[in-house]
């Protein structure tokens, strides 16, 4: 894993086997369905993307001109788009802090157990494979005004709770899913990170007199900085990206546009409200998006991160 | 390691039990929902303990059609989603590992340009060319198609990767000793590599089983017709709060069929599943 970023970087010369296959076709015949597919599905859409995010389009689509950048000024400076930036920094920062937080929680409490270890890990790992849509919908079953079993003891303690109407609690609500699914993917990764920290150091600091949650914030969080920044990083490109099935599911974005994300909107404006440049133009930043998140990633993460 | 107090242990283990229960509690709840009538579900609080109509629901969702999606069986849904998640997967290992293959163990003209128009695929997620990518589904006629739900998620930067990376490290002894051996490429791949790489296929099926059974923008743009739907976007369209006839014995029994396949699969692979998460995470 850590080097990746090298071997990208050299070409792979440096470590691959000398001794290769002399073959003038078969290689392209072996990169071909990849190739293909990328083709097709990959950067030709893309590349559409960036043209028609310069396109203006009239309602019916009969006719269209270039625009250059119009439709980036526009959607910048839309209160709308402003808007679902707000929210999605908010539904991001939200989920990745609950579902790490947690999970470094139990992470912690699992490495201080011996007995029962394998079994905690074994109950911990499951939500991961739950749809995110689906993780959604359960949390909307617990928590709906109508039939919602734990809205019902909320509104029992004196809460007036609906998510369907009031947009803070929608927000809370998607959250809570979001984060709920992302614990279990945490947990594995800072357990890995917790045993690869010398126990040696502990105990030292131990002999010195540091009482648990001292040697908690001045040894083991600081050497556990890599995996928790790599984890940030991931949990925001989680958020950013692979909750649009929560939204969908639970909000549609709604109650007003609390629950709008930048995805959402792509998918709202192009599908729904037939707005085709602009949502051209919006996935086309959504694209420098994630262009810098994965290069932050490579660039910052990769290297410092040892799963030991 | 430093003595642990009995009652610092106690603490942790009660932590524990408790995240478990916060993990747990929404996927048990919703197995007590499947067992119960629609009229019990419909007056919270629901009991906390199954009910009595376990093989009756499962029964009517499984065989009998469920009337919000046009009277699809659950059945077909997850004969779809199965399709869905084992194409993907398998299409996936079987692209990239071949690409793999070429741009390690070949050396041929445009190769590190190949190389590097499948690592930038990382940075297009499907969710910045939605309409674009659409727009190529509906050209091609692949609306409503097993090919169309599969093909666009096959091709994956992240496994072709995984691949290259693991065949990196095999010595070129051995590569050399196959060909002295009279070994053609075919016969190295097929008798030396594949068996070499079954742990790291184990590991990205399971990954990529997960990732294409949870899918949900891309089934949604493609496919329009009930039967051809996913279980994850079905239960979607069973769901209406405005409605007073969603039949919600039945959502639950099929969110509980729509959960249990890739858990199980996360479970019993789990050696591979943990191996798999630390390793092909881009």
């Amino acid at each position: 894993m850590g080097r990746r970023q090298e071997d990208i970087g050299s070409g792979g010369s440096s470590l691959s086997p000398r001794v290769i296959f002399p073959n003038k076709i078969l290689p392209y015949l072996l990169v071909a369905p990849q190739l293909a597919i990328t083709a097709v599905f990959f950067y030709w859409p893309a590349s559409q993307a960036l043209y028609q995010s310069m396109l203006r389009e009239d309602p019916f689509g009969l006719n269209s001109k270039f625009v250059w950048f119009d439709n980036f000024a526009r959607v910048l400076a839309d209160p709308n788009y402003l808007n679902s930036v707000r929210v999605t920094a908010v539904f991001s920062l939200a989920t990745a802090f609950v579902a790490m937080a947690v999970a470094l929680l139990l992470a912690v409490m699992a490495d201080k157990v011996v007995r029962g270890r394998g079994i905690y890990r074994t109950l911990m790992i499951w939500p991961y494979a739950v749809a995110p849509a689906i993780a959604g919908m359960l949390w909307l079953f617990l928590f709906n005004p109508s039939i919602g079993s734990l809205a019902y003891m909320l509104r029992w303690l004196g809460i007036n709770w609906d998510p369907l109407l009031n947009g803070p609690q929608a927000m809370v609500l998607v959250v809570a899913a979001a984060a709920w699914k992302q614990i279990s993917y945490n947990f594995l990764f800072f357990v890995a990170g917790l045993q690869a920290i010398p126990r040696t150091l502990i105990e030292a600091a131990a002999i010195d007199g540091a009482g648990e949650t001292k040697r908690f914030w001045t040894i083991v969080f600081p050497l556990l900085a890599p995996t928790t920044f790599f984890l940030l990083v991931i949990n925001t490109t989680y958020a950013f990206f692979d909750t649009f099935g929560i939204i969908h599911a639970v909000t549609g974005g709604g109650p007003g546009k609390a629950t709008e994300t930048l995805v959402y909107k792509v998918y709202n404006d192009g599908f729904v409200n037939l707005i085709l440049g602009d949502s051209a133009a919006q996935s086309v930043i959504l694209m420098v998006i994630v262009i810098a998140l994965t290069a932050f990633q490579f660039r910052f993460v990769e290297r410092k991160v040892h799963y030991g | 390691m430093i003595g642990q107090s009995p009652i610092r242990i106690g603490i942790a283990h009660i932590v524990l039990i408790l995240g478990i229960v916060v993990v747990a509690f929404p996927i048990y709840y919703t197995f007590v929902a499947s067992t119960h009538s629609l009229q019990t579900i419909l007056r919270p609080p629901l009991p906390l303990v199954p009910g009595d109509r376990f093989f009756e629901n499962y029964w009517t969702a499984l065989f009998g059609g469920v009337g919000r999606i046009g009277g699809v069986s659950v059945g077909t849904l997850l004969l779809n989603t199965t399709v869905m998640a084992l194409g993907i997967a398998v299409g996936k290992i079987v692209i990239s590992i071949l690409s793999a293959y070429a741009i390690v163990f070949f050396r041929f003209p445009l190769r590190m340009m190949f190389f590097w128009l499948i690592f930038i695929t990382l940075m297009l997620p499907v969710e910045v060319r939605i309409l674009p990518t659409y727009k190529v589904m509906v050209d091609f006629g692949l609306i409503d198609t097993y090919a169309g739900l599969t093909l666009p998620l096959m091709a994956s930067a992240t496994a072709t990767l995984l691949f290259r990376q693991f065949f990196l490290t095999i010595p070129g002894e051995l590569v050399e000793a196959a060909r002295v051996d009279g070994a053609g490429p075919w016969r190295f791949f097929k008798d030396i590599l594949l068996p070499l790489s079954k742990t790291n296929i184990a590991a990205l099926f399971v990954i990529l089983f997960i990732y294409g059974w949870t899918q949900y923008l891309w089934p949604l743009l493609v496919t329009n017709r009930n039967d051809m739907g996913t279980i994850v976007i079905a239960l979607k369209k069973m769901i209406s709060f405005a409605d007073a006839d969603t039949e919600w014995h039945l959502v639950m029994v099929t969110s509980i069929l729509a959960i249990v396949p890739p858990i199980l699969v996360v479970l019993f692979m789990q050696r591979w599943f943990v191996k798999g998460l630390v390793e092909t995470e881009k």
